[in-house]
């Protein structure tokens, strides 16, 4: 194991976390004909962990953990599905794995917990992503701390796409309005898929006999219309009427009535995938002569008022901002979760971003919300299009199930950063 | 090429019989355009039809696979091959979904690929024949039955029921099928067509149970409460008894749990990865190329000399109604074959009938035997003192001590009482048959007949050639062997023949690893590991550790002991000497406590000091075990004790419980590759000894590289 660098750390100074590499897997239709249906949840990180290492001549002996995501981790995504995927790979069994819960901002948790351990010197070398199979395991399967009767009124428990719903109509978005979002996602995501915009990251899932299972994101519908998706009927209309509306209304008296706008088609994507983020110490990075992609800037965590629940992006943004002395524009590039179409939308009207720095290349409602690795994929993502557009920083955020908000501001760099500018953060 | 499929109508109903050009109906290359043709006609009448027999023009109904496609299969050629198993599926899907019913109707066997045909049709009627096999034996080759069989048969009856057909290849009669509510079972011909007819009508649009909505696998699926403990438990039962050294019955498991977790059209594609897995692992070619071809070819004849006239015995005499003599009896008789059986008081040649006895009586309890066939069979067995009794045997076997002398003695007694051309045979396992038949008046009618004990289950013949044996003698040898359902190897003679030679190479070898200090669990267990069915030194303990002494003496005697003595033997003096000589003696390296399993002896770690974990390397170990027995019997084909590459292979398998996983002692040294095996062989000779010095020769011809690695059997 690699020394641990208390001995060395002195009054006031920080490690400097840097993003050595990233990789996913395509995003799987969720479902029983869906590509990745086929291969078992660990097998999703397996692969990723054997290609990371690979493409970086990785020692795993130097690894100090294994962080993913995983949003219902229970029957096969059960069992620490980190160690398992670590053991069932050819990486040092030294290394250790552990999964973690935040919801759908889950993969961003995981890399903001490498970061704060590596940045305050314990571990130096850390991987941090996601997996969530949601053909195999569905959402929900794991039921819930809030679900006795008690519980649920207490919290005003809605459903997601209740409180998508309300924001919707608070923020007097259209039907129109979340389509011609969405058709925009699509549109992007089908064209960055055809420029080749996600093959630098992307990690082709195997079988046994070393065939390729699927090799590109397969939940994109470039041949969306606008009217293809008015054709679409709501789809929480029905559990709004049953009394879940009534439950927003008495947060929310506001709202006359809930204007239900989200459907599967301005939504984000049920699907399953993968990914992973090596993030280490400039010491560790030189170690095993890995060069930087990017360096973790600052970071924001919030929790928001539960039952419109999806509106932590906007603060979680501003405390990230903060920490980081940086305003809104000077950030290059947005990653927003695009887990209603009226999540991005609120974002940019409230920070007053343009929509033409927002999920460039497309978001979840065009390929998917893999729950637990979505937070790695959009830092990933961000980073690929820092490197090819030349831009420097990027912000990656989500709204998170029960009222929550989470930010990561990455800054790209192609070498160490100055000694000096160490601790400037901080 | 035409379909050989043919399809007719008969008014509203269609008829497919399958007749491939061969022998048998094969799941070959002409498979899928066969099927594919009829398939299209099918569609294209399904309006007009209402319903379909699927049967054979054959005796059997359909052999299955075509072992020799994927044995030519190449690495190069995994995607072509995956394609081409999903395309069968695929046909296979069709008949199923055809909307029609189709019935196979089943008058001959229908194993591995050809039972996957029948379980695709909606409905089975099968000839009522005890004599007619069905089931999924792709196991025991190395392969899964990856033409939807682990999927149907998983959700037919569930992952635990289903377990013995998949995991073990169990076959079954057609009673068995029809009990598990798989097929209805025709007194007849007519009778199948009448039925298959009447459930046509009865059944007019008939579904998958899988394809209906909200199918569920008996049993549970995976990863659900009820298949919960199954699932925790198999893949240790499944380690306990392979040690990971056979992949075919992991991916068995892992296919059937894993299909099990997902909808029925994922499923086969699971499948299909595992068998395009397996059908490219060298333990499947190997566990193909011995225990299918080879046996084959065995079992054809292939050594038989040629021109010379069937041979079977009607009356056999054994001399000698011991442990040997006495299951050599029970082989002959439960085959029909009237038997003298002799000893030297009629209380001894009695016991000796006693032992088929007791088998029949416990076959009986198992429901396997009835009590006239126990007469039958009891009724042929004639114990004696008398010499007279043997008069006009077609064969006589001596299975008396391993004494030159006793043996000369009854030899001269019997030979005469055979009948004109007769056959005289001795039983020995190392004793020269050429100085035998010394005692013979007829050495050219004088042969070995080494059988293996217990007899009644081991099922090899070690033919041994005297120098004088004539090649009608070895013709009437293998004729007896397949008579009595035995597997025969035929090797020249030699010390210690094939068999006893390269066991006491494995059994030293255990031996002298106590001698360097490995813990003894070490030693067993380390062999084990490497696929042998027995550790060494418990097998000395059963066989006595005088017998590998006694050999020693008698080929020092002859002057033809080993220029260097095996390290092992001293270990074994010195046991003997501590009076530890092995089961019989009621201590041997395992104590044997009353009403206890064995123990391993607490002494043994005194007797050398001890190496710790971390100082021995168990892959070393592993290799040592197979290497001995490897390299000896490249010696013994080097020596042209035995030359046919399936016979030294069938033989280390069923005689030596050389492991299955390595296809014999010869295919381990082709798979290693003969560069790789000479550079390893050498290795250890320079290590532990010339024993590991593989012959000169050997390194001819380049082998594929395949060496690490291979004890793993686990898909990955």
């Amino acid at each position: 194991m690699t020394a641990q660098h208390k001995d060395t750390v002195q009054k006031g100074t920080v490690q400097e976390v840097y993003i050595y590499d990233a990789v996913r897997t395509p995003r799987g239709r969720g479902r029983a004909n869906g590509s990745l249906h086929e291969v078992k949840p660990a097998q999703l990180v397996v692969g990723l962990l054997e290609g990371l290492k690979e493409r970086n001549q990785l020692d795993t002996t130097q690894v100090d953990d294994v962080i993913l995501g995983c949003v219902t981790p229970l029957l096969e995504q059960g069992f620490d599905i980190a160690r398992v995927a670590v053991l069932l790979s050819s990486w040092d069994e030294g290394v250790p794995g552990v999964q973690l819960n935040r919801f759908c901002s889950s993969g961003l948790e995981a890399v903001q917990q490498a970061a704060g351990r590596i940045r305050g010197g314990w571990d130096s070398l850390i991987v941090a992503g996601g997996v969530e199979s949601m053909s195999r395991v569905p959402m929900g399967s794991d039921m819930g701390a809030y679900m006795d009767p008690i519980s649920a009124m207490d919290m005003h428990f809605v459903p997601q796409g209740i409180s998508a719903d309300l924001i919707a109509t608070l923020e007097d978005f259209s039907r129109e309005d979340v389509d011609a979002y969405a058709l925009e996602s699509q549109q992007r995501a089908a064209a960055a898929q055809k420029a080749g915009h996600f093959e630098k990251s992307i990690l082709p899932v195997k079988d046994i006999n070393g065939l390729t299972i699927l090799d590109r994101d397969e939940y994109l519908r470039p041949e969306t219309t606008k009217e293809s998706l008015a054709s679409l009927k709501p789809a929480f209309a029905e559990t709004g009427a049953a009394g879940f509306d009534a439950v927003a209304q008495l947060k929310y008296p506001e709202a006359e009535s809930i204007n239900h706008v989200h459907t599967a088609g301005n939504s984000s994507g049920i699907v399953d995938g993968a990914a992973l983020i090596l993030l280490g110490s400039e010491e560790a990075g030189r170690r095993q002569n890995l060069r930087p992609r990017g360096r973790i800037v600052s970071i924001g965590r919030v929790g928001t008022e539960p039952t419109i629940m999806l509106t932590g992006p906007v603060p979680a943004s501003k405390k990230a901002l903060d920490a980081a002395g940086l305003s809104v524009e000077d950030i290059d590039l947005f990653e927003v979760n695009e887990a209603f179409a009226v999540v991005p939308m609120q974002f940019m009207k409230e920070l007053n971003v343009p929509h033409g720095k927002v999920n460039v290349n497309g978001g979840s409602i065009a390929l998917g919300h893999p729950l637990g690795a979505t937070g790695a994929i959009i830092i990933n993502t961000v980073l690929d299009e820092l490197e090819r557009q030349g831009g420097r920083y990027g912000l990656c955020t989500l709204c998170v199930g029960g009222g929550m908000g989470n930010t990561v501001i990455v800054e790209r760099v192609t070498d160490f950063v100055e000694s000096d500018k160490q601790g400037a953060d901080a | 090429m035409s379909s050989h499929v043919k399809y007719v109508r008969d008014g509203d109903v269609a008829t497919l019989t399958m007749n491939w050009p061969g022998a048998v109906n094969l799941m070959d290359a002409d498979f899928i355009p066969s099927f594919k043709a009829a398939l299209d006609k099918l569609e294209a009448d399904r309006d007009s039809i209402k319903g379909v027999l699927l049967r054979s023009a054959k005796t059997t109904f359909f052999a299955g696979g075509d072992l020799k496609m994927f044995m030519a299969a190449r690495k190069e050629q995994t995607q072509e091959l995956f394609e081409m198993i999903e395309g069968i599926k695929a046909q296979l899907r069709r008949i199923e979904k055809l909307g029609k019913p189709v019935v196979a109707v089943i008058e001959g066997a229908a194993l591995g690929g050809g039972f996957e045909v029948a379980l695709a049709c909606h409905h089975r009627v099968v000839l009522d024949h005890p004599k007619i096999q069905l089931g999924l034996p792709e196991v025991t080759l190395g392969l899964l039955p990856g033409g939807g069989g682990v999927t149907r048969m998983v959700r037919h009856l569930g992952v635990q029921a289903a377990g013995p057909y998949l995991m073990e290849g169990k076959l079954m009669r057609p009673a068995e099928l029809a009990k598990l509510g798989l097929a209805e079972l025709a007194p007849d011909s007519e009778a199948a067509t009448r039925q298959a007819l009447a459930w046509i009508d009865a059944h007019p649009a008939p579904v998958q149970p899988w394809d209906v909505k909200g199918h569920r696998i008996p049993g549970g699926k995976a990863y659900s409460p009820q298949l919960a403990q199954v699932q925790t438990v198999a893949p240790a039962m499944l380690l306990a008894k392979t040690k990971g050294t056979l992949p075919a019955p992991a991916a068995v498991l892992g296919c059937a749990v894993e299909g099990a977790a997902v909808d029925f059209d994922t499923a086969l594609r699971i499948e299909s990865r595992y068998l395009t897995y397996l059908a490219l692992h060298q333990v499947s070619r190997n566990m193909i190329g011995t225990l299918f071809m080879g046996l084959n070819e065995i079992k054809g004849g292939a050594a038989r000399p040629r021109d010379i006239p069937p041979f079977k015995v009607q009356k056999l005499g054994i001399l000698g109604a011991g442990m040997m003599g006495a299951g050599i009896a029970y082989s002959a008789a439960t085959k029909g074959i009237e038997v003298v059986l002799l000893d030297t008081t009629q209380e001894r040649a009695e016991k000796g009938k006693a032992y088929s006895e007791g088998l029949l009586d416990k076959g009986m309890k198992r429901g396997k035997v009835t009590e006239e066939r126990k007469a039958e069979t009891l009724g042929r067995i004639k114990p004696t003192t008398s010499y007279d009794d043997l008069e006009g045997c077609d064969l006589i076997i001596e299975a008396v001590f391993e004494d030159p002398d006793i043996k000369a003695d009854v030899t001269k007694k019997a030979e005469p009482r055979l009948r004109p051309g007769g056959l005289f045979s001795s039983n020995t396992s190392t004793i020269p048959i050429t100085d035998l038949a010394r005692s013979s008046a007829h050495p050219e009618r004088f042969i070995g007949l080494h059988f293996f004990s217990p007899v009644d289950k081991m099922p090899l013949i070690e033919i041994i050639k005297g120098k004088e044996t004539g090649p009608e003698a070895v013709a009437q040898a293998l004729d007896f062997a397949a008579q009595i359902g035995k597997t025969p190897i035929v090797v020249s003679d030699a010390r210690g023949f094939y068999t006893s030679r390269v066991f006491g190479q494995y059994v030293n070898e255990g031996a002298a690893m106590l001698a360097e200090g490995i813990p003894a669990a070490v030693i067993e267990n380390a062999a084990l590991q490497a696929g042998m069915p027995v550790g060494p030194l418990a097998v000395l303990d059963e066989v006595t550790l005088t017998l590998p002494l006694h050999v020693e003496a008698s080929a020092k005697k002859a002057g033809a002991a080993p220029t260097e003595r095996h390290p092992g033997m001293a270990v074994l003096e010195k046991m003997v000497e501590l009076g530890r000589s092995g089961r019989a003696g009621g201590q041997g390296f395992y104590d044997y406590p009353e009403g206890q399993p064995k123990r391993l002896w607490s002494g043994l770690k005194d007797l050398y000091p001890q190496q710790r974990r971390g100082e021995y390397d168990v892959q070393e170990l592993r290799d040592r075990f197979l290497y001995a027995q490897a390299v000896d019997a490249a010696h013994v084909a080097d020596q042209g004790v035995l030359t046919e590459a399936r016979e030294l292979n069938i033989g280390s398998i069923m005689g030596l419980g050389f492991p299955v996983w390595t296809g014999g002692a010869h295919q381990f040294i082709e798979q290693t590759g003969r560069e790789h095996f000479v550079a390893r062989a050498r290795e250890l000779a320079a290590k532990h000894g010339p024993r590991f010095e593989p012959p000169a020769r050997l390194s001819a011809a380049p082998g594929a590289d395949l060496s690490g690695g291979m004890y793993s059997g686990l898909p990955k």
